[in-house]
């Protein structure tokens, strides 16, 4: 009835508001990305471009940055180069483009191994254990359990810098400083109130009832659990582990203070990068783009486990 | 199948001065293959029973044993109990078939796939959800789900069904079909249920035994014909018989030959009668006339008071008609509301 259509349903949106509002997400998502493309082209560039002003949109891409991050260079004379076999490779020849010989490989690779170990190791930690706590404070009379809840919140009410010195302190006395594990159960440590708090909440609105039901039926608590609240408790999982992961990935301060060498994470790394032979812009892009994708590949994975709303909704309430 | 048994059991929630009583020494026998039903209005403790009984809960005093077992203490998981919830309660994230298979797959019975298929089958045919075993649990109709929710406990023979309003749910068409549905199923297996409802029609026409509860005490067990017939209290009075029983102040009604003590005269709509002639308990006004096509059911004012009795159909009453009405077999109550017998 063409006459009557023209109220506004407060159910579904007019098709201009629908238009309205994707253009308003399709410019943010535009926005927001900028900095991360700039950084994807920075990377292609050679030295000289990536600091050219105006800044160059359109230039001759090169892997100078890409070699530059993973290879350490010694200067030579123009005289002993050219009195060197070919060269073996093209971040060789770029190399000697530049007098300089690539002496070995650089620390980036085993940086970057240690951020995937300490940054996942320390996820799966923070989620594991925020999983339990949160089903025990969800499901089971614990007592004073309002003030564990609490406690365990305020250990976030501070910038985690602010305890960096005793943790410092406390790490020397323990050997646990510039290992792994002290990264680990460190960044544990700090993700796992988050975890709790965030699981609680959804475990919370898993009902009672299907666990009554899995133990009635012959199953124990722990395999209800695994079988029953696991399951629908897989978006708040996951979106919880992205955001521990988000965590460790980028933590800097304390990744400064606590590692040197052995255990140094990437983000001490990158910056580092910049001090070797002048300003090597595309290798610090270089880094960074790399450094993107871990998190990137997980949230992709992890992506369909965040669209709520498919396992809810078989309890009437 | 076996029987089931609770012994003087008593349940609180909360401690101190906040303590509800939910069960006061509940004493019940559910005996092998009968389905008894426990009526009562809600928060009476009809679900907090079951739960007893399927151990989610356990009873601060009182035994509660299964086949002549002392269960109290014992997991639900090792009870033998199948339980249908209130709410649906499937499993989301599973498919009906394997939301049917869930009980059979528990660790503690691994009933092979071979039989699991066959038994799933079975129940899937005789609750006609054979089509939609491949569909996910929120996929279906309410009704739908309610079926598998009963199926999940069919598909085992444990040795006591526990059913908490299983039909609540449901519209009226559906309830019906599966109430019978249930009755047969109950019959053919010889399935021992304790089945909660507030529904009365359910109570009355599915039960062997109806018990009534109100406030965590069990007023009164008998069949649906006794506690029809007799209620020992006007509680009981009231909870059957659709429209309610009438309940007149025995002050209004000298003319009754009532017993000592009585305080209310309880009469059920059928025990109403109309009769134009003199000879009657009272006269009223007829206010009101519902036609219903197979009876009528007639308001009447009598001294102030509403009434409503059955009329038949073609009867050539008319609102404003005077009438006499006389009560035959009437209850009476003492003003404590406990029954008081007609002789005494």
């Amino acid at each position: 009835m063409p006459g009557l259509s023209t109220a506004h349903s407060v159910v579904e949106p007019s098709a201009l508001s629908k238009r309205i509002a994707q253009g308003i997400v399709i410019l943010y998502a535009l926005l927001t990305m900028i900095p991360l493309a700039w950084i994807l082209l920075t990377g292609f560039k050679t030295p000289p471009d990536s600091i050219s002003y105006p800044p160059k949109l359109v230039f001759q891409p090169s892997l100078e940055g890409y070699c530059n991050l993973f290879t350490t260079r010694s200067r030579q004379t123009p005289e002993y180069i050219a009195g060197l076999p070919p060269a073996e490779g093209m971040c060789d020849e770029i190399a000697r483009s530049r007098n300089m010989v690539v002496a070995g490989p650089s620390k980036f690779v085993p940086r970057f191994v240690n951020s995937l170990v300490i940054a996942f190791t320390s996820t799966l930690l923070a989620v594991g254990l925020g999983t339990l706590a949160a089903y025990g404070f969800s499901r089971f009379r614990v007592p004073l359990a309002d003030d564990l809840l609490f406690f365990i919140l305020s250990t976030r009410m501070m910038p985690p810098i602010a305890v960096a010195i005793p943790i410092y302190l406390m790490y020397r006395e323990l050997g646990l400083s510039d290992t792994k594990l002290g990264m680990i159960l460190l960044y544990t440590a700090v993700n796992v109130s988050l975890a709790v708090w965030l699981l609680k909440g959804f475990i919370d609105e898993i009902p009672r009832e299907y666990e009554e039901a899995a133990m009635i039926d012959g199953y124990t608590r722990l395999q209800a659990f695994r079988k029953v609240v696991l399951p629908q408790a897989a978006t708040g999982i996951a979106a919880t582990a992205i955001f521990c992961l988000i965590f460790a990935w980028n933590e800097y301060a304390f990744a400064v203070l606590l590692t040197s060498g052995e255990a140094q994470t990437t983000p001490p790394f990158i910056p580092f990068i910049i001090g070797e032979g002048g300003q090597d812009w595309p290798a610090v892009a270089a880094a960074t783009t790399l450094f993107v994708i871990p998190i990137f590949v997980f949230t992709i994975l992890l992506r369909k486990h965040l669209l709520r709303g498919i396992t809810f909704g078989a309890v009437r309430k | 199948m076996a029987e089931v048994r609770l012994d003087a059991v008593s349940k609180h929630f909360g401690t101190g001065e906040a303590a509800v009583t939910a069960i006061a020494e509940m004493s019940l026998t559910i005996g092998d293959g009968e389905l008894v039903i426990l009526l009562g209005p809600t928060g009476a403790g009809k679900t907090t029973t079951l739960r007893l009984i399927a151990g989610l809960e356990k009873p601060d005093a009182g035994r509660v044993s299964i086949g002549g077992r002392d269960v109290t203490g014992v997991n639900p998981a090792e009870r033998d109990v199948a339980f249908v919830f209130q709410q649906y309660s499937l499993y989301p994230h599973l498919s009906v078939y394997d939301n049917l298979a869930f009980p059979l797959r528990s660790p503690a019975r691994r009933v092979p796939e071979a039989e699991i298929r066959r038994k799933v089958g079975e129940v899937a045919r005789l609750l006609r959800i054979e089509d939609k075993l491949n569909n996910r649990a929120t996929h279906l109709s309410g009704g739908q789900m309610q079926r598998v929710a009963i199926g999940r406990a069919l598909v085992r023979r444990p040795a006591i069904y526990l059913m908490d309003e299983p039909l609540s749910s449901l519209d009226a068409k559906l309830r019906s079909d599966l109430r019978l549905e249930l009755k047969r199923i109950q019959q053919e297996l010889g399935a021992t249920i304790l089945y909660v409802t507030h529904d009365q029609i359910e109570a009355m026409t599915m039960g062997s035994r109806i018990g009534v509860i109100d406030r965590g005490r069990l007023v009164q067990v008998g069949t649906p014909r006794e506690i029809y017939e007799n209620p020992v209290d006007l509680h009981v009075a009231q909870r059957l018989g659709q429209p309610g029983i009438n309940l007149v102040p025995r002050a209004l009604l000298p003319e009754v030959p009532a017993p000592p003590g009585a305080h209310t005269i309880g009469a059920r709509t059928e025990h109403v009668r109309i009769a134009r002639a003199g000879h009657a308990d009272g006269v009223g006004l007829v206010r009101w006339i519902e036609r219903l096509g197979d009876q009528n059911h007639l308001h009447v004012t009598l001294r102030g008071q509403d009434l409503v009795t059955l009329g038949e159909p073609d009867s050539d009453l008319s609102v404003g008609d005077r009438v006499g009405v006389e009560f035959l077999r009437p209850l009476y109550f003492d003003a404590a509301g406990r029954r008081i017998a007609a002789g005494a």
